[in-house]
């Protein structure tokens, strides 16, 4: 497997089979159409980001791939596998991890109670216990803490640390910086290219370009329901014309 | 678990440590006492009123433990709990009245209503724990009012609506002297027996509990009460959670109905399956405190003397005050329950977390 950690190697990533494959996706939510033919990969190693507008269906993508919403039509593949007809529950343990937008914390267990469940061997491996400490040193600060009185950026350094308390294949973060003060970001952002260095693929949800034009080896946008541009993050970082049609709006309120 | 005790773990993290533990001073000086004072219950408390109190008490702290479970623990409201407790009741009865009045029927009859119980409750789980929440409740429900006209129409088995009135293994029958004489005044019979039988079944069934929702297994019940697509998103098929515990608790309740049908010596449709007992354990777990185990206790503790005190505090106090206008009617014994009630009212109003929450201070 190919250490994708430049714009170039990610793009040589995807000529062989991408870890994650959404193949024309549609999602309805109710009366709603939301996911119009999705088409997505994600190769193995790296960071790919999912930018795109509110509404454009990134959180759904997101939820849909971990079945929380079914996928109406289309085909979602993992490792080879089809998994869009997994219950939820079977398509984590298959090595998918979700950080939702709303710091999926269970607030009224302790800090500590919150890594165990995610730990599902029973156990919590030391060694990577403190090297999870060595990123979010909050955690081992509060560690007997209920989460739920945890401030919102530790709430959300703890959703993170609840993915990858063991290794796992694909990890899924829904906007982690969103309403984050800078410092925090600053520490976030570091925690991931951190987390980069390991084996582990990140499909990363972010509104903030800064954020993701420092992490991201791969990008996809989303415009109304589909997927409008795909490609290395490197070429998008520097085709100012490419991004102004993509990103206008977004661009402008960021920055 | 292999992971290192943070050092920098501050004071209140470690006195926080265990989410389980009461947690309060005040809470665990009340737990004490309650426990104390029913263990003592018989020679502190002599007499066969208040020692049907305090065996009432056990039982329903059982009972209404095991209600947490559902309703605190995992956030299922289900209203067949007492049919649970029922099946217990009159599978002892039944076994203990149709066999012979001894240890043996009472283990078959225990036995066979836990099979009884958990099947069904396996049942109904795998049937409606995977829709919304009110059906369960509604299904549960049906299911209930379906087992109590049941339980009432084998006239046959069950007794019908007079129950059935049996005798119990003869170590716990009132006529069995266990002492010559008598211990701090109090004659050592097979009542007293009978009485440390449902104690000390009580204490082990709540500890038991305890140990259950401080297993990962409870902390599973915990997040999927909090967010049940929260619990699936990390790997945990939550349904399966749901058919565990809800069996659990019915297996629980079922215990409980057989310390009260060899308590009472008599099980009816009146003492386990009537839904006045359903609104009570709700009451109870609601104002003890959801989520805790510890509400159950000091819930059941406070309901049950309010239950049984409340109208002869009220006669002594309406008698008291016979030459006022007023008083004395709106105090008449005969208007306890609407006083139950206003009590019932003030104790949510002031302590919405529960009694428990109140006292850890949320």
């Amino acid at each position: 497997m190919p250490e994708a950690a430049s714009g170039s190697a990610a793009a040589a990533g995807a000529i062989c089979a991408p870890l994650l494959a959404l193949a024309g996706v549609h999602t309805h939510i109710g009366p709603y159409h939301i996911l119009h033919g999705v088409d997505l990969a994600v190769p193995r190693g790296g960071l790919t980001v999912l930018l795109g507008r509110n509404g454009a269906g990134k959180t759904t993508a997101l939820r849909t791939i971990m079945g929380l919403w079914r996928a109406s039509a289309g085909r979602i593949d993992f490792d080879g596998r089809p998994i869009a007809a997994l219950p939820t529950s079977d398509i984590a343990r298959a090595g998918i991890a979700y950080v939702p937008e709303t710091m999926g914390i269970f607030s009224d267990l302790t800090v500590r109670e919150n890594l165990v469940l995610a730990a599902r061997q029973g156990a919590m491996d030391a060694d990577r216990l403190r090297w999870l400490f060595g990123l979010f040193p909050a955690i081992e600060r509060f560690w007997q803490l209920p989460a739920g009185t945890l401030s919102g950026g530790q709430k959300q350094m703890l959703s993170i640390a609840r993915a990858i308390i063991e290794p796992r294949q694909l990890i899924l973060v829904d906007e982690p910086t969103k309403g984050l003060a800078p410092a925090i970001i600053a520490n976030m952002v570091a925690a991931f290219r951190e987390l980069k260095a390991t084996d582990t693929t990140i499909l990363l949800v972010e509104q903030n370009f800064l954020v993701a034009r420092a992490l991201g080896d791969n990008v996809a946008v989303m415009e109304d329901g589909r997927i409008v541009h795909a490609g290395a993050m490197a070429e998008l970082a520097e085709d100012r014309s490419l991004q102004q049609r993509l990103l206008g709006l977004s661009l402008d309120m960021h920055q | 678990m292999t992971a290192p005790a943070p050092a920098a773990a501050p004071a209140k993290g470690a006195a926080m440590a265990r989410s389980s533990a009461p947690r309060s001073r005040l809470l665990s000086a009340v737990l004490v006492l309650i426990f104390a004072g029913l263990a003592l219950a018989p020679f502190v408390f002599p007499g066969s009123q208040s020692l049907n109190v305090a065996a009432k008490i056990c039982y329903f702290i059982v009972l209404a433990a095991s209600f947490d479970l559902l309703l605190g623990y995992t956030g299922i409201v289900s209203f067949a709990h007492t049919m649970f407790f029922g099946i217990g009741g009159y599978g002892a009865a039944i076994s203990l009245y149709a066999l012979a009045p001894d240890w043996t029927s009472l283990a078959i009859g225990t036995l066979a209503a836990l099979v009884v119980s958990v099947l069904l409750a396996l049942l109904i789980g795998l049937f409606s724990l995977r829709v919304r929440a009110i059906f369960f409740a509604m299904i549960t429900l049906a299911v209930a009012s379906a087992f109590a006209i049941l339980a009432s129409q084998l006239g046959w088995l069950t007794g019908g609506e007079d129950g059935r009135t049996f005798r119990v293994p003869e170590l716990l029958r009132p006529g069995t002297r266990l002492m010559d004489g008598t211990l701090f005044g109090v004659q050592i019979n097979g009542r007293l027996a009978a009485y440390y039988l449902v104690y000390a079944s009580m204490v082990l069934l709540f500890v038991t509990m305890l140990r259950v929702v401080n297993s990962p297994f409870g902390s599973v019940l915990q997040a999927i009460r909090e967010n049940d697509f929260r619990a699936e998103a990390i790997g945990y098929r939550t349904v399966v959670y749901r058919v565990v515990i809800n069996c659990i608790a019915a297996a629980m309740a079922t215990l409980a109905g057989v310390l009260c049908a060899v308590w009472l010596r008599y099980t009816g449709p009146g003492t386990t399956l009537s839904f006045d007992i359903m609104l009570d354990i709700l009451l109870i777990v609601v104002i003890g405190g959801m989520g805790t185990l510890y509400g159950a206790v000091i819930g059941a503790t406070l309901f049950l003397l309010a239950e049984s005190y409340l109208q002869s505090l009220m006669g002594a106090f309406s008698a008291a005050t016979a030459g006022l206008p007023v008083l004395p009617q709106l105090f008449h014994p005969d208007r306890w329950l609407l006083w139950l009630g206003v009590l019932f009212i003030l104790s949510v109003y002031f302590f919405p977390s529960g009694i428990v929450g109140r006292l850890r201070g949320r």
